[in-house]
């Protein structure tokens, strides 16, 4: 944790606040004593078919019930096929997973968006377009990206099976204080330049390592600029810093993405929830236990090149030489990295061919994303051999984007257009890369063998994916405008 | 999860050490979907070995599990303990034990006993000696006997008290069901539920 400069201790009788600390005070049901932990209440708990059937089967087993179906909701996500979703599922474990929600979900009165439903998708999607994600709220899912919804300043955590029954059972859990870490973005990004590059740089910096035990709040004029998309793509990959969360204080830019959702707040409720909403921003001199601060305008387009998503640069820059890194463990492992991604220490970024792109995955799929995507490659021609996989991030999106057009946009362009689910970002379902080729992908994890056996995986924004479509190499929009020139 | 004070059972000498989770339950057996039914997975890479102590006859319906050092150590899947249990153990003894298994352990009613490399080669020794034999294990005075022995285990107290209780980790915030309802009957109205389900073109925009 190199770069990250601790602040002063943190002086608690100021009675100052964070963000992070008012929403936990705010659900706490009863304060630990001794190193016990906190038991916190839930408001809302998500659930899918991969982390879901243990925990249904133990409350079953200890003959209990599930305490707030009406604070509980499940979709089908990780399994599902993005192709003939009306057939059924040939995989059988998928299958099961599956019909085992199907069935705890009818059991248990929670309801349920399947394949097929228009509220089907990724969970991380689901909720925030229902309007059940907001300000102020604690979310769990049994997933590790469930910090997605922290851009709507909920704490958002993502937790075990064990806890999940635990949350069932209780609609509480018991956690332990965090700490708390400030990400101040200052400035303005430049064209081109998206939330994306933003967190990429913040955990190439941090490491993957840096945030462990800290809730992380983004901070900053940059951040602050952003749409409710971009700052969830960024609170969706806190998880990749070690973070048991990030969030992002709500403003004005909250309020609106929420307004006439459905299960938004209406008329005097409204007015109730925005006022407990403007109390959410950490109090001004409140401390921080670590801060990070980071300068918009010098930020480019950003890509990983190893198998952590800590191993990334510039997209102007090379692969690094492992030879250059002083810490023992981490020059092993990007020795380690390259020789999976068979790079070549030395290669501009922008030299690398790739076979695949993937726009998809809960950090890159709602409808921003693929309208910025579709703009880049409207009326271009797709790179000779590539691949281009399009996988909305719910159905929803899905019909949406249709009704813009971009569907077909893509469709011209040469690439697939599929129905919504997780998809290529962990290969659960049929989409996934073969051994040894080489995706350009705006998901979230670059993990070996992640989104298929032997599969390289470099993660880039979806501008930076649709330029890579373009040009075969990985390639940021401002390279097209070159291209252009010429 | 049922009160643990003191029972007896047949104990099984596993004269290994470094066991972890992996040779517990190797990662093929991991995707099923409920909570039980894991006996056949327990140790399943060395049950292909008919001479592998847990296929012997003698000790068919073991409960007490004694293993060499560093048991249940690697990753931290909860189903080491699911698949012990299912098989029917409920006491491992070991001389030290990988901190997540012991942690997981309690919370499912497993108890994991701490002795000292000493008692666990006498305990071999006794037990290999009289394949089959039956040992108690009492948890309020934290001892195993057989026959004229008694030896000492070590663990914690807060483990051993929510053993004794009988509670796992949600029937420990159960006891404060109350505190948890009076929370609820302070939650704002408008906070978000998801039933009755409410999509976009059941809800009328509001136009304030
Ligand atoms: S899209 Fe990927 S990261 Fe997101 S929930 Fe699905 S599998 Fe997890």
């Amino acid at each position: 944790m190199t770069n990250v400069i601790p602040t002063s201790t943190r002086i608690s009788d100021t009675g100052l606040r964070t963000l992070a600390e008012k929403v936990w005070d705010k659900h706490l049901v009863t304060k630990g004593e001794d190193g016990t932990p906190d038991l916190i209440y839930i408001d809302l708990h998500l659930l899918h078919e991969v982390t879901s059937p243990q925990a249904f089967d133990g409350l079953r087993l200890a003959n209990r019930p599930l305490r707030r179906p009406d604070l509980t909701i499940a979709t089908e996500d990780h399994n599902t096929p993005t192709l003939a979703i009306d057939k059924p599922i040939v995989d059988p474990t998928s299958r099961t997973q599956i019909e085992t929600l199907r069935r705890n979900c009818a059991e248990y009165g929670v309801r349920l968006h399947s394949l097929g439903d228009i509220e089907q998708g990724i969970v991380h999607v689901v909720g925030p377009q229902l309007g059940l994600t907001q300000p102020g709220i604690t979310v769990v899912c049994g997933d590790s990206h469930t910090s997605t919804h922290g851009a709507f300043g909920a704490m958002a955590l993502g937790i075990g099976t064990s806890e999940v029954e635990h949350v069932m059972a209780t609609q509480t859990l018991p956690l332990n204080p965090f700490k708390t870490m400030a990400i101040t973005v200052n400035g303005a990004l430049r064209e081109g330049v998206t939330a994306k590059d933003i967190i990429l740089a913040v955990i190439a910096r941090i490491g993957t390592g840096g945030g462990a035990g800290y809730v992380l709040e983004y901070r900053g004029e940059a951040i602050h600029a952003l749409s409710m998309e971009g700052r969830m793509t960024i609170c969706n990959m806190s998880i990749e810093a070690g973070a048991r969360a990030g969030m992002v204080a709500p403003d004005q830019v909250t309020y609106d993405y929420l307004k006439g959702r459905a299960h938004a707040p209406r008329g005097a409720d409204w007015d109730a929830a925005v006022a407990y909403w403007q109390t959410l921003a950490t109090d001004e001199g409140a401390s921080f236990d670590a801060e990070v601060i980071i300068d918009a305008n010098e930020l480019e387009p950003f890509v990983t090149w190893g198998t952590n998503p800590g191993q990334g640069v510039s997209l102007s820059e090379s692969v690094p030489n492992p030879a250059e890194i002083i810490d023992a463990n981490e020059r092993s492992a990007a020795e380690r990295a390259l020789e999976y991604m068979d790079l070549t220490a030395g290669t501009p970024m922008k030299q690398i061919r790739v076979d695949t792109v993937f726009l998809g995955s809960c950090t890159n799929s709602r409808i921003e994303d693929l309208r910025a995507a579709a703009e880049i490659i409207k009326g271009k021609t797709k790179a000779e051999g590539l691949r281009m996989m399009v996988v909305p991030g719910s159905a929803r999106v899905r019909i949406e984007a249709e009704a813009e057009g971009l569907d077909q946009i893509f469709l011209d362009f040469g690439a697939e257009w599929r129905f919504a689910g997780c998809s290529m970002c962990l290969g659960m379902n049929p989409d996934q890369l073969e051994p040894g080729e080489r995706c350009a992908s705006t998901s979230n994890r670059n993990f070996e063998g992640r989104q298929g056996k032997g599969g390289r995986t470099h993660l880039v924004s979806p501008l930076v994916a649709a330029a890579t479509a373009i040009r075969g190499t990985l390639s940021s929009p401002w390279d097209l405008v070159q291209d252009g020139d010429q | 999860m049922q009160k643990f004070t003191t029972f007896t059972g047949i104990a099984v000498p596993l004269r290994r050490s470094n066991v972890d989770t992996d040779q517990i339950i190797p990662a093929v057996h991991l995707k099923r979907v409920t909570r039980t039914g894991f006996e056949d997975a327990l140790f399943a890479a060395w049950r292909l070995d008919p001479e592998f102590v847990i296929n012997k006859k003698e000790y068919q319906g073991g409960r007490v599990l004694i293993a060499g050092a560093d048991f249940g150590i690697g990753s931290s899947r909860e189903h080491a303990v699911w698949a012990l249990r299912d098989y029917g153990f409920d006491v491992v003894l070991s001389p030290r034990f990988g901190d997540i298994f012991r942690g997981n352990s309690g919370k499912q009613g497993l108890l994991a006993g701490q002795i000292s490399e000493a008692d666990a080669e006498t305990l071999w020794n006794l037990v290999e000696c009289e394949p089959g034999v039956e040992l108690t294990v009492d948890l309020v005075s934290k001892t195993v006997r057989v026959g004229d022995l008694t030896v000492n285990f070590e663990i914690d107290d807060y483990t051993r008290w929510r053993l004794l209780e009988g509670l796992d980790d949600i029937g420990l915030t159960l006891r404060d069901e109350a505190r948890i309802s009076e929370f609820e009957t302070k939650r704002e109205s408008w906070l978000p539920r998801t039933l009755p389900a409410l999509s976009p073109e059941s809800s009328s925009i509001n136009l304030m």
